[in-house]
């Protein structure tokens, strides 16, 4: 289908690009950007995008799906039409499926299963040991044939770091990249809400900011000795963020991401014990937060994700303790980076390549234009108003898991159109 | 986020009593004066009130406690309520059913109050808000113990106490000596103790015992962390020990109870660097020989038995408090 995209603004955050103008796509690619369609267009099918930004669909690096093992949570078919609501068109699941996504056979099916028109582009995260279990290395080359973009342990810590090393000299062999998110498993053992002020009023037990600038540490010693290409995965801390920005200076090429969660939100939120705060890595202080939020701003936090992870009642209706780590974020990703931005004066452009041309550059398809609005770019296109304010509600909420802290806050970008691989797989309106 | 207090109506009464974090110093005082009358009712031939007569007061132990439970059950049955004991970590929890699917069905046997001991800090809050979401806050939530959280009915019979023997607060010198990282009794302690307006408190024990942010566990609260017993101690009139539970004696912790008697054991000698006048509490059971010295324990300073006594006074005042009727 030949679609026009037109009376928008369209921004392209990978060149800047930013200005009213129309968006010409055929057969699931761009074909043209400008005023004028590409000679011989004959547009089947328009969208005014009048008042709205037109920008890449949005890449999220951390959206569990629950599938395969968890479908009581949540389903292929429920979080892609979440995925698409949210203007999401490409996202990286992590490998803690039951089973884990440690063996060729799982990747394919997951990916075969997603391989449908309106479905997001899902790339796996394999499992870097055998079961998480953090012993035997997967088969990382047959895992990466089928489909897995990079390898990681999701919430599970190698303890023996010896596995560890040997898992990092093993993908680096192959140029695999790692992607770790740093907590030490007996700094972090029983935690659960940081360490501080709020855990020690609540009497809640506390995950010490020890607990992931020691793993970090680790981490980074074995990525300058190995040559992994590491990723870490949602920092939480600003002692974390300190280690990561003086590791770059020294010439390391590590990356890094945080979640909405940890962008808006502090331990103070956790309130009179609200379930909905119970999040892994924990919500930190107030001063991690504002930390967080700068590093994002100067670049040196690549990547803002949503780290979706939808959680039933009956997981996150428990005493903060028992209740299970986690939030649903798909939908919430752009409007909560569109508030970062309102908040801290971040250009629109700056804020949306956090979410687009960024995790593509991460996951290496920046160049094959994911992430982007060019000519030749597969046709992933987000389109979204701006001005539109909602309020959180579970009904409206596309995901099988309804639990979020920003339940009943009013926020505001509302996804008017979706669009992956020109298919359009989500619309507010009805197409003129 | 601001969330209102789960424990307050909009006109600011008690309707839970779920932790001391929130009260009012008027509150706090409000509840140990309606106590007072109560602790005569002990010393009567008849140790009834008809104040709570055909009221439901459920005791829903989800964690083990027979000392507490009795409290709470005497305190009910002298205000002539029916009292359900229920110890569910041996009933329902082990069959796999929910914390909120267990409230409900007891909801539904016209329970007028919940009296809630639990593993996990803010299991109460959980049941109050779910009984508030669910149009049922006419049924009172006390907490009897929240994992690390609160015990207020206990910080309530401590302040009780030291009312009894300082009359005023605004002039101690309180130490608070143990496991505070562990303790729900200490929490609930220092925020009566702040609220009451004590100008020092001193959190004393080793640093494996206390939380790392210990001094700023209460915004601009007078709390100073000693490692030192000594100095922990010195001029102090009140102090109130804490119980070391037996699995945190030995390992990562402490490496024996016989160190830890050397160095945080109230002694006969070490309790001579309080005022003289000093008094001793502990909320019990104690562990002679290990937080406390028997000369201690059974001497003159110590105010522990009576502690009890008051305790079922208090519990009295809370639940005719949070039913609504006076004497």
């Amino acid at each position: 289908m030949k679609i026009e995209i037109k009376n928008g603004r369209v921004i392209d955050p990978a060149s800047g690009l930013d200005r009213a103008t129309s968006v010409f796509a055929t057969a699931g690619r761009i074909v043209g950007i400008g005023d004028k369609a590409p000679g011989g267009f004959q547009a089947e099918g328009v969208i005014d995008a009048t008042g709205c930004v037109v920008c890449p669909g949005l890449v999220d690096l951390s959206a569990r799906l629950r599938e395969p093992g968890f479908e009581y949570k949540a389903t292929l078919e429920s979080e892609m039409a979440a995925a698409a609501a949210g203007g999401v068109t490409r996202l990286v699941c992590p490998p803690d499926t039951d089973p884990p996504l440690d063996e060729p056979g799982l990747v394919e099916m997951l990916k075969h299963r997603a391989r449908q028109p309106g479905f997001a582009h899902v790339h796996p995260m394999g499992a870097l040991t055998v079961g998480l279990a953090g012993q035997r290395l997967t088969e990382m080359a047959e895992l990466t044939e089928a489909g897995c973009i990079a390898f990681g342990q999701a919430s599970v810590s190698i303890v023996d770091t010896q596995v560890l090393m040997r898992a990092m000299q093993y993908a680096a062999t192959f140029g695999f990249p790692v992607w770790l998110q740093a907590q030490d498993a007996h700094l972090a053992k029983l935690g659960v809400a940081h360490d501080g002020a709020v855990s020690a009023r609540l009497g809640l037990a506390g995950i010490p900011v020890v607990a992931e600038t020691v793993a970090l540490a680790t981490y980074l010693q074995l990525a300058r000795e190995t040559g992994a290409r590491l990723h870490v995965r949602r920092l939480s801390s600003a002692a974390g963020l300190a280690m990561i920005r003086a590791a770059r200076a020294d010439g390391l090429a590590v990356s890094c991401d945080i979640t909405v969660q940890h962008l808006h939100l502090c331990d103070e939120d956790i309130g009179f014990f609200d379930a909905h705060m119970r999040l892994d890595p924990p919500l930190r202080s107030a001063t991690d937060r504002a930390a967080l939020a700068a590093g994002l701003a100067d670049g040196s936090i690549d990547v803002l994700c949503s780290d979706h992870t939808p959680v039933d009642d009956d997981a996150k209706q428990q005493p903060f303790g028992e209740a299970e780590a986690g939030a649903t974020g798909l939908e919430l990703l752009l409007p909560l980076t569109l508030r970062w931005a309102m908040e801290a004066g971040i250009p629109l452009p700056q804020a949306l390549a956090r979410v687009t041309s960024d995790p593509a550059r991460i996951l290496g398809l920046l160049d094959r234009g994911c992430g982007r609005l060019v000519p030749g770019a597969p046709a992933d296109i987000c389109v979204f108003d701006p001005a539109a304010r909602f309020t959180v509600s579970r009904e409206r909420l596309k995901s099988q898991g309804k639990n979020t802290p920003f339940l009943g806050r009013e926020l505001q970008g509302e996804v008017r159109y979706t669009l992956i691989d020109g298919h359009l797989a989500y619309s507010a309106d009805r197409l003129l | 986020m601001t969330q209102a207090n789960p424990q307050l109506n909009q006109h600011g009464e008690l309707i839970h009593l779920l932790s001391i974090e929130g009260l009012s110093r008027e509150i706090l005082h409000g509840i140990l004066d309606r106590a007072e009358p109560f602790t005569a009712v002990a010393e009567r031939e008849v140790k009834k009130v008809p104040l709570l007569r055909g009221k439901s007061v459920f005791n829903l132990f989800f964690e083990n406690s027979t000392r507490t439970r009795t409290t709470f059950e005497i305190a009910a049955k002298r205000l002539s309520a029916d009292v359900i004991n229920l110890n569910i970590n041996t009933s329902s929890a082990a069959k796999g059913e929910s914390l909120l699917d267990t409230v409900d069905n007891l909801a539904a046997m016209q329970a007028d109050m919940f009296v809630v001991r639990h593993a996990s800090s803010g299991a109460p809050y959980l049941i109050a808000q779910h009984l508030a979401a669910t149009g049922r806050d006419h049924i009172h939530v006390v907490n009897a113990g929240d994992g690390r959280h609160s015990h207020p009915t206990q910080g309530l019979l401590d302040m009780y106490t030291i009312r009894h023997y300082k009359q005023d607060f605004t002039k101690l010198t309180v130490a608070v000596v143990g496991d505070i990282l562990h303790s729900r009794v200490a929490r609930s302690q220092l925020h009566a103790l702040v609220t009451l307006g004590v100008p020092e408190i001193r959190l004393v024990g080793p640093q494996t015992l206390l939380p790392t942010a210990a001094a700023q566990m209460i915004p601009n609260a007078p709390l100073r962390v000693c490692h030192d017993m000594a100095e922990g101690l010195r001029g102090a009139d009140v102090v109130m020990m804490l119980r070391l539970q037996n699995e945190r004696m030995q390992g990562a912790l402490l490496p024996s109870p016989q160190e830890y008697f050397k160095s945080y054991g109230l002694t006969p000698e070490k309790l001579a660097l309080a005022k003289p006048d000093a008094i001793v509490m502990h909320p019990g059971p104690m562990n002679r020989g290990v937080e406390i010295d028997s000369a201690v324990a059974d001497g003159r300073q110590a105010v522990i038995l009576p502690q009890v006594t008051f305790g079922i006074a208090v519990r009295m005042a809370v639940m005719s408090m949070l039913a609504g009727v006076s004497q």
